[in-house]
């Protein structure tokens, strides 16, 4: 009489194969369920109609042209994040501490605008910030990976625990440098002078950051499907007994793939304090560095995809930010959105790798029974 | 010294037990292999919850509470919200068998856009002038002391004078301690942790375990939310006041090489070095050291975890299968 | 001799998608009662024998134990009926005691005391020696067995099965664990244990069993029988394969193994004191048990096992020699040695499963090409080619691997591993749950290298196509060669034995 509890009536087998198409599609079904349900929340939350919902959405993002810049903005630098943690995952290498790359990143391009602002010209200044914060981002990331390498040190822990150390060094010089003294915050470096603020190119402000990200994901894509290393990182991420079998050293491609993934977080942290908000916070990578996680993965860690998660993303927190200034709710609510389509993106894997099937065994033990 | 001790213990006590109740509820998730690095998003669940079920229990009273209901409310509003954020990992990760780092972190995101957009809400309803809710009646039964403890100087004061929440986490902690090691249901969940193939085919029922041990932490660590709001912070809740507390409880399970008995004194010391910084005589003129003195629980930390996996003992790795997906192999 | 059998299989089928594991087998096991089931790697034993501890459900027939009709569809109805199995590999928690590891799973309040004196006990009656509170990372491997015995006992099983339990121990591990079974059979209970060795068999068992290919043999009472009526039933007939065998051309010293000894990570040796040479333009099969450091004998010569001791030599066509000890595939391949290896492990390590063919084409010549990019169009074209030649059957050259048959999986991987051009070309059960077609796809494949004067050690379970195909056979046993013979010459009995004899005498 156990034997109806013994065995579910389904069981989940691995698909055979489905094509990329189908499986747009389903992670397309997912979202607009997703979408919905944000909707139907929202309605309930606010009270508007759905439409209105949507349509505020849209017009966060893209309402006006500033808007819209400043949307393309904010998807460049969590594309630029996101796109840095992405060789490290194909790695199987989770690094979490995105954050605190970038922020160290931040710190050493701050440290150079605020030390070397009246002893340099602001051509070389810049050139030491990109450097900087380039290296300081490398370093970051290549902590974790050579204990990984050398200890296997789970790195979920030690990158997120690289991310703290960052931040505790930059609230240190935050009031080391602080202007004025006593205010707790640096406030906007170098206002008279400029110097060290990255050029705004074609007169505009916010173009820099994109075209970096244009390059960044180009550079990425490039590199993750047609060079040697990237085509290392990814027999390593897949099977590390087969990269031994070809002779491919696995230790040396942890390291060197973590000196890239931090190097490139450390150019965001650069644009994050040079380009855009010429200060420096505890606070400026903002969480991307936890988004980019999800970014990444959602996109399948491909970079081009990458355009559209991270687009998603920030369209939906734009969105869900105008949302809360038009109805006073709190700018909160964009995460909670975020979190949802998040959900459904993340459930909606396991029906794209497996699908459920009656299960044989179950109706041949019932006939034994008999 | 003892005035300074007695003074400085307190502090670091009720610094340390947010920290106790999420590193005790992430000690049971990752002994049953996985690994909830959603963790402070339930942690801010469960102290909006908490926040919300006292809220409407103090408005629809008046101010004139029953001290068993504006206890009990409370937690059971905790309780289930931690709960279905639970359940929420675990569907995801057991059944759907999705990756526990990007769901760990999507429930972070949601977790605490959650606790703030209803924090916000609420500060709204209540119309107040300053960005924060206060539940004064229902924190004034939550953090109420023993009446004597005042009287009996510096022992009354570090070890009586504090909140019911604050020993249900040290009596939590021994009991999850007590589970793990003397009885055959933590015996059964270590296994299923550890390799959970081999638990399965000794005849555990995997899912289940995993379920219920990540469901279970879940509303612990919830419980460190709602002591944060209704005892550590007198009944205010304002948006993001609760930090970087959950990243750091799980930084503790690390500290404590995953006991919860540890993570009792484990957790002081980290309240303790938390506050350090603030004892540490850093003069008027370099206040700047304070931040630098901030980052000692994380250095320890990373060392501790660095020294742990040099000297690989054995006892104290994280459980071996921690992080990844178990099913079956199909046949 | 009317018993009621501890345990009497009727009819019992199991397939594997179109792999017939076992077919119609009809036997009983017997209280008091050492059975020896014997069959060759791949005849079904271990597959049997998990219906019986409820891995596997059968597809057609009934058991019965003690005379009663059962259902075994899951491990826990297996203990419940007294079976208790030990596997090849230990299903034992490594940070948990001896004693948390044997009563995993149980009900009941946790009580490690008493439950260490019920071990005690157990131990003291069958003469185990169990430190019940050492931790399992701590034990010897013999230490880890005598835990899964005794696992097994605590749970009162009475029908006991073990699944090559000597090839982990040494000689005096193996006699003081013989000593133990018998004890045990003394006692009454049924004990069957798996193996291929003859002098255990002939040592220990009361009956021996045998399957060869899924099917039930006989059985026999073991002190009426002989080790060369055992291999022979074993072994079967010689089977005629008609499998091209052309003379070497210009045989010339190629490859010379002296004195290697390996041990695995945990102490035990693998390969004791090889030594043997390889030609160029000839086959070396390799026959064994598995498992008698065949894996490690070839990732040694391909630079991915660490060498305890000795020498592995590379000799070029003007006499100079290489050492290859010490030192990893890339830099065996830098020195211009042109060495291939087709390992066991098809999918876990020759090839990586999830990529597509072109890329795993590249796996081999993604280092060719500039500094930066690697070259796509070479291993697409030879994606292309092998496809073609190969016949290898795949919706694209994009699909991952791990979507094709296992016959054409292993086409894509041999092809690979034969375009390098190799002077050495190392295989490991090439044609392992390959259909007929593939095997001799496969088999005309290693011809033609063999004829282009490669140097080919073909590693192989199947003695009738080692009989065939090989120009000289070398036979391990244990880790150590038990006798290298001419394949023209040899029979299969004769290979058989040394299979089965550790220290025979070579004939080179």
């Amino acid at each position: 009489m156990n034997e109806k509890k013994r065995e579910p009536l389904f069981h989940i087998v691995k698909r055979e194969a489905l094509s990329t198409k189908d499986a747009l599609v389903l992670r397309a079904v997912a979202i607009l369920l997703a979408l919905v349900l944000c909707g139907i929340i929202t309605m309930i939350t606010t009270g508007i109609s759905p439409i209105e919902v949507y349509k505020s959405i849209i017009l966060g993002a893209f309402g006006s042209t500033r808007k819209t810049w400043v949307t393309l903005q904010s998807i460049s630098i969590l594309l630029i994040i996101s796109l840095a943690l992405t060789p490290a995952f194909k790695m199987r290498f989770w690094n979490i501490g995105g954050e605190g790359q970038v922020l160290i990143g931040g710190l050493a391009s701050a440290a150079c605008m605020i030390t070397l602002s009246d002893k340099l010209p602001n051509a070389v200044v810049i050139i030491l910030m990109i450097i900087s914060s380039i290296l300081a981002g490398a370093i970051w990331g290549v902590i974790p990976a050579l204990f990984k390498a050398k200890w296997n040190t789970n790195e979920t822990l030690s990158t997120l625990m690289m991310n703290y150390i960052a931040t505790q060094l930059v609230a240190f010089y935050t009031i080391v440098w602080e202007v004025p003294k006593g205010s707790g915050k640096i406030g906007i470096i170098n206002q008279d002078s400029n110097v060290g603020w990255l050029p705004q190119i074609f007169g505009s402000k916010y173009l820099l950051s994109i075209v970096v990200a244009v390059i960044v994901t180009l550079f990425m894509y490039v590199y993750l499907n047609y060079s040697r290393h990237g085509y290392e990182v990814s027999v390593v991420g897949e099977s590390e007994r087969t990269a031994k079998y070809v002779g491919i050293k696995v230790e040396k491609v942890i390291i060197r793939t973590m000196i890239l993934s931090g190097s490139v977080c450390g150019l965001a942290g650069l644009l994050l304090v040079g380009g855009i908000n010429h200060t420096i916070t505890t606070t400026i990578a903002g969480g991307q560095g936890f988004t980019g996680v999800l970014v990444s993965w959602m996109a399948k860690f491909n970079p081009l995809s990458m355009i559209l998660s991270s687009f998603l993303i920030v369209f939906m927190g734009r969105g869900a930010s105008e949302i809360s200034t038009n109805f006073g709710l709190n700018q909160s609510f964009s995460d909670i959105l975020t979190g949802i389509i998040l959900f459904f993106i993340i459930g909606c894997e396991f029906f794209i790798t497996y699908k459920l099937k009656k299960n044989h065994s179950h109706t041949k033990v019932r006939k034994e029974e008999k | 010294m003892l005035s300074f001790l007695s003074a400085f213990i307190p502090r670091a006590v009720v610094q340390g037990i947010p920290l106790l109740y999420g590193s005790t509820g992430e000690i049971m998730t990752q002994k049953s292999g996985n690994l909830n690095l959603g963790i402070p998003g339930v942690m801010y669940v469960g102290a909006i919850s908490g926040v919300i079920g006292s809220f409407f229990y103090e408005k629809s009273t008046g101010g004139n509470v029953n001290s068993f209901l504006a206890v009990l409310i409370p937690m059971l509003c905790c309780l289930i919200g931690s709960l279905l954020m639970g359940l929420l990992f675990c569907f995801l990760t057991v059944t759907l068998r999705a990756n526990q780092n990007v769901t760990g972190l999507a429930m972070t995101t949601f977790g605490v856009g959650f606790g703030n957009f209803f924090g916000g809400s609420l500060i709204k309803l209540s119309g107040a002038d300053v960005p924060s809710i206060a539940l004064s009646a229902t924190s004034a039964c939550f953090s109420k002391s023993l009446p004597f403890a005042s009287n009996l100087g510096g022992f009354g004061k570090v070890f009586l004078s504090y909140g019911f929440l604050t020993y249900l986490a040290i009596i939590i902690a021994f009991v999850c301690s007590y589970i793990l090691n003397k009885t055959r249901l933590g015996l059964h969940l270590r296994a299923v942790g550890e390799n959970p193939n081999t638990a399965d085919a000794a005849g555990i029922n995997v899912i289940k375990y995993k379920y219920v041990a990540t469901c279970a932490g879940c509303m612990i660590a919830g419980l460190g939310g709602l002591y944060y709001v209704m005892d550590y912070a007198c009944g205010v809740w304002s948006n993001d006041a609760f930090g970087d507390r959950g990243w750091l409880a799980i930084a503790l399970v690390i500290f404590t090489i995953w006991r919860p008995n540890i993570g009792i004194l484990a957790s002081f010391l980290f309240g303790g070095l938390y506050i350090l910084y603030l004892y540490i005589p850093t003069g008027m003129e370099h206040m700047e050291y304070q931040e630098l003195y901030k980052m000692i629980p994380y250095v320890v930390t990373l060392i501790v975890l660095v020294i742990t996996s040099m000297r690989s003992k054995r006892e104290n790795q994280p459980p071996q299968s921690l992080g990844l997906p178990y099913f079956r192999e199909e046949r | 001799m009317e018993r009621t059998a501890a345990v009497k299989l009727k009819n019992i089928t199991k397939t594997f998608g179109s792999v017939v594991a076992n077919e119609d087998i009809n036997m009983s096991i017997y209280n008091g009662e050492i059975l020896a089931l014997l069959g060759e790697n791949g005849s079904g034993k271990t597959t049997l024998m998990n219906m019986l501890s409820g891995i596997y459900y059968p597809d057609e027939g009934k058991i019965f134990i003690n005379g009663k009709e059962e259902l075994i569809a899951s491990p826990k109805d297996s203990f419940r009926l007294g079976i208790g199995m030990v596997h090849q590999h230990f299903k034992l928690i490594d940070v948990l005691s001896a004693t948390e590891n044997i009563i995993l799973g149980l009900e009941g309040k946790l009580n490690l005391k008493e439950a260490s004196i019920k071990i005690k006990e157990i131990c003291d009656k069958y003469g185990f020696d169990v430190d019940p509170d050492k931790k399992i990372y701590d034990m010897s491997v013999s230490e880890k067995q005598t835990v899964e015995i005794v696992k097994v006992l605590y749970r009162g099983a009475s029908i006991l099965i073990l699944d090559e339990p000597t090839a982990v121990l040494t000689p005096q591990e193996t006699e003081k664990l013989f000593n133990v079974l018998r004890n045990m059979r003394d006692d009454g209970k049924a004990i069957v244990i798996i193996t291929h060795k003859m002098h255990e068999v002939l040592s220990l068992s009361d009956r021996v069993a045998v399957l060869r290919k899924g099917k039930y043999v006989g059985d026999m009472i073991t002190k009426e029988t002989t080790v060369q009526q055992m291999t022979d039933m074993m072994v079967g007939h010689a089977v005629s394969l008609n499998i091209e065998r052309p003379e070497p051309v210009n045989p010339k010293k190629r490859l010379e193994v002296k004195n290697l000894t390996v041990r695995s990570e945990d102490g035990v040796i693998k390969l004791n004191n090889v030594s043997f040479s390889l030609n160029s333009g000839e086959i070396l099969g390799i026959a064994g048990i598995s498992g008698c450091g065949q894996k490690e004998l070839l990732e040694a010569i391909a630079g991915l096992q660490v060498v305890e001791n000795g020498s592995i030599e590379y000799i070029e066509d003007d006499g100079k020699r290489e050492q290859l000890l010490g030192k990893d595939p890339r830099k065996i391949a830098e020195m211009g040695v042109s060495l291939s290896f087709v390992p066991e492990d098809r999918l876990g390590m020759g090839l990586v499963a999830n990529m597509d063919l072109t890329n795993n084409m590249m796996l081999r010549s993604f280092r060719n090409g500039n500094k930066f990019f690697t070259d796509r169009k070479a291993p697409k074209a030879l994606a292309e080619s092998v496809v073609d030649h190969l016949k290898v059957v795949t919706p694209s050259i994009e699909t991952p691997v791990r979507r094709l048959s296992g016959g054409n999986v292993q086409k894509v991987l041999v092809g690979r591993e034969i375009a390098s051009a190799p002077t050495v070309l190392l295989t490991a059960y090439a044609v392992r749950g390959l259909d007929i077609n593939s095997s001799y796809t496969i088999y005309d494949l290693i011809n033609q290298q063999k004829k282009a004067g490669v140097a080919v050690i073909f590693v192989g379970e199947d003695l009738d196509v080692l009989l065939e195909l090989s120009d000289r056979i070398l036979v391990l046993c244990g880790g150590e060669v038990s006798g290298i013979v001419d394949g023209r010459k040899a029979d299969k009995n004769e290979v058989g034995l040394l299979m089965t004899k550790v220290g025979g005498t070579s004939n080179e």
